[in-house]
């Protein structure tokens, strides 16, 4: 295990038990303009309010449909742009408090979805991943030195790679370029939005592998965005689905896929494709779009789409409910306490 | 594959073999390009000519004969004639050069300048300060181009510096949306959001990621502003309001040999050819010029 970096891995202040990240009450409305001159300003509900921890060295598996809040968390949690409240704690230190911006982007990086847009045209490969290091006060020579390393250590070769520039490389040979350009400050977590989502399956699952590699090399802690529930599977530790700016349910991948507690977790994988002919999706379980996050339904968000929905799911927003072992959902039908007719207890 | 097993490389013997550089495909690819080529060949002489004319003018530009008015073209000692006071067409036609390439070339790179920071703040930093540039800018779109330089110039005064003033107003407002539009569309890409995700700060995005993306589009734009220029100024001229009499421009020289059109149209439409072949020239460069500048092809 002869890892090498330049910049020397941040240090782990909080110790082993204290989570690498906590998030609380995270919440970020985008300001929409009506249609009209006089229309009153309205507000898009992106993320609303999502507080979840992440432990050193797991990985988080965030699921959800389009335009349910998962990219707009990546970039909260990245602070590429401002949340509207809630808090977040990086290892024990208070992001924007003991933790500075500059330095929790050291310990926190991200990869984007598309690969050719997230890589400058204009600079080679080797000026792209000696950009970030250099920004950190790294000398130009080292920063070269190592981004001929990093391209070796995500697989490519250096000696061709280094001199070209983004367009003459395939999908698949910038995604891992841009993995170790998220990888080139040495940070401990690693947000991948969408990482593997644009890439041939082969490819793909060449690229997740490596993923897994470098995550035992480099002592990663990953939280994986994606719609592909297949792959949150395989590569994930934990959890998290999100509909409509709002965190529906969170635990064990194994727990959740065994049984998914929320009724649109259920819904969604019904909806997943199974080349299992035992496993065959009969019914398309949810129909529609998610409503509009500008003006969301009262209550539970799901409800509009939920085949269970109750009275109750119309007057009160269900609070998580602890159901054991780590998995936590936000159903009033897991709440016997809620008045919901056909709630049951668990545990 | 155990790809953590691999040694580490010495800074020393990094090997970059480094795939042609953009600007020697840039050139690589005008070079292709025989319109593009010729017509940046047709401005260069225009150009060298223009500065060398005191060595290159066979006569005083300003030296007027009444006895050799309107001579036609091939006349002995005046190769392409004279005109309506006698002076010598070629080299005032040299001189003349001189003025008008002054006057293309200095409102756009003035306006160039000034727009293009406006414009690449405006798109950057976007808000309220993108409001303020951009609603400033589009009172300007409210006149006619011609119309507005006109009146700036005559508002100002008549003379050279004047013109090149007022020409210069009026390339601000097209150079400061174009470079907003361009720096809008970057600074949304995602590489940008990298950048700032590594930690860099504004003035570090913009030199080493924004910049060299947008500086392309800008100039690509504004050399086409170039033969605009050198034609409104050859308006004011025409209209008095440019370079002044005896000075030899070709815009006041095509509307002093106005007169002469039906004594001798061969040489009353040189000046105007002038103009015409050296902003064909330039428009059809700078299309060349954007077409090799593509980053795909």
């Amino acid at each position: 295990m002869t890892v090498v970096h330049t910049l020397p891995p941040a240090p782990d202040v909080g110790g082993p038990a204290e989570p690498l990240l906590k998030v609380e009450g995270l919440t970020k409305h985008f300001p929409v303009r009506g249609t009209g001159f006089f229309a009153p300003k309205l507000v898009a509900r992106a993320v609303d309010g999502i507080t979840f921890s992440i432990a050193k060295g797991e990985t988080l598996g965030v699921v959800g449909e389009s335009g349910c809040g998962k990219s707009t968390t990546a970039r909260l949690l990245m602070r590429l742009i401002e949340p509207d409240s809630g808090s977040m704690i990086f290892d024990g230190e208070l992001v924007g408090g003991e933790l500075s911006l500059r330095d929790l982007r050291r310990r926190m990086q991200m990869v984007f979805q598309d690969s050719y847009a997230s890589l400058n045209p204009r600079l080679t490969i080797a000026d792209s991943l000696a950009f970030a290091p250099v920004v950190h006060g790294i000398p130009h020579g080292e920063a070269m030195a190592a981004a001929a390393d990093l391209l070796e250590q995500v697989g490519l070769d250096s000696a061709t790679v280094l001199g070209r520039y983004p367009h003459q490389l395939s999908g698949g040979q910038r995604q891992r370029i841009n993995i170790a350009r998220a990888l080139a400050l040495h940070p401990r977590l690693v947000i991948l939005d969408e990482a593997v989502s644009a890439l041939d399956k082969s490819v793909e699952a060449q690229v997740l592998n490596l993923l897994v590699d470098l995550k035992r090399s480099f002592d990663l802690t990953y939280i994986f965005i994606s719609h592909d529930l297949n792959v949150v599977h395989y590569i994930a530790d934990r959890a998290m689905v999100m509909y409509l700016g709002k965190i529906v349910e969170l635990g064990p991948v194994d727990r959740i896929y065994a049984a998914p507690a929320h009724p649109y977790t259920r819904a969604l994988f019904s909806a997943r494709l199974s080349s299992d002919p035992e496993r065959r999706t009969v019914a398309v379980a949810i129909e529609g779009d998610p409503p509009n996050p500008i003006n969301p339904p009262s209550g539970c968000r799901f409800r509009t789409r939920c085949p269970m929905a109750a009275e109750v799911c119309a007057a009160h927003e269900p609070a998580a409910i602890d159901l054991g072992f780590g998995h936590s959902v936000a159903c009033h039908l897991h709440d016997p306490a809620s008045g919901h007719a056909e709630a049951r207890a668990h545990v | 594959m155990d790809t953590t097993a691999l040694p580490r490389i010495p800074p020393d013997q990094v090997k970059v073999s480094r795939s042609p550089g953009y600007w020697a495909t840039v050139g690589r690819r005008i070079l292709a390009d025989r319109v593009t080529l010729v017509c940046l060949v047709l401005l260069a002489t225009i150009a060298l000519a223009a500065v060398f004319a005191d060595v290159l003018a066979p006569l005083d530009p300003l030296k007027t004969s009444m006895a050799k008015r309107l001579r036609p073209i091939g006349t002995p000692g005046f190769p392409l004639g004279t005109d309506e006071l006698g002076r010598d067409i070629l080299s005032r036609l040299l001189y003349g050069g001189r003025m008008s390439l002054l006057m293309g070339s200095w409102p756009v790179a003035n306006a160039l300048v000034i727009g293009g920071t406006l414009g690449i703040v405006a798109g950057f930093f976007g808000g309220r300060l993108n409001m303020v540039i951009m609603r400033t800018v589009d009172v300007f779109y409210a006149f006619p181009s011609v119309l507005l330089a006109v009146a700036i110039s005559g508002a100002l005064g008549s003379g050279m510096k004047n013109a090149i003033v007022a020409l210069t107003i009026v390339f601000v407002p097209p150079l400061v949306r174009i470079a907003e539009t361009v720096t809008t569309q970057v600074r949304n890409l995602d590489f940008v959001e990298a950048a700032r995700a590594s930690g860099a700060g504004s003035p570090t995005i913009i030199r080493v990621h924004l910049l060299p993306n947008v500086m392309g589009a800008i100039v690509v734009y504004a050399s086409g502003l170039f033969s605009v220029s050198i034609i409104l100024a050859s308006g004011l001229s025409f209209l008095g309001l440019g370079v002044e009499p005896p000075q030899a421009e070709w815009g006041l020289m095509l509307n002093t040999l106005r007169q002469a059109i039906y004594v001798q149209p061969w040489v009353a439409i040189l000046p105007g050819m002038m103009i015409f072949v050296t902003s064909i020239c330039c428009n059809l460069a700078s299309d060349g010029l954007r077409a090799a500048m593509e980053i795909k092809q």
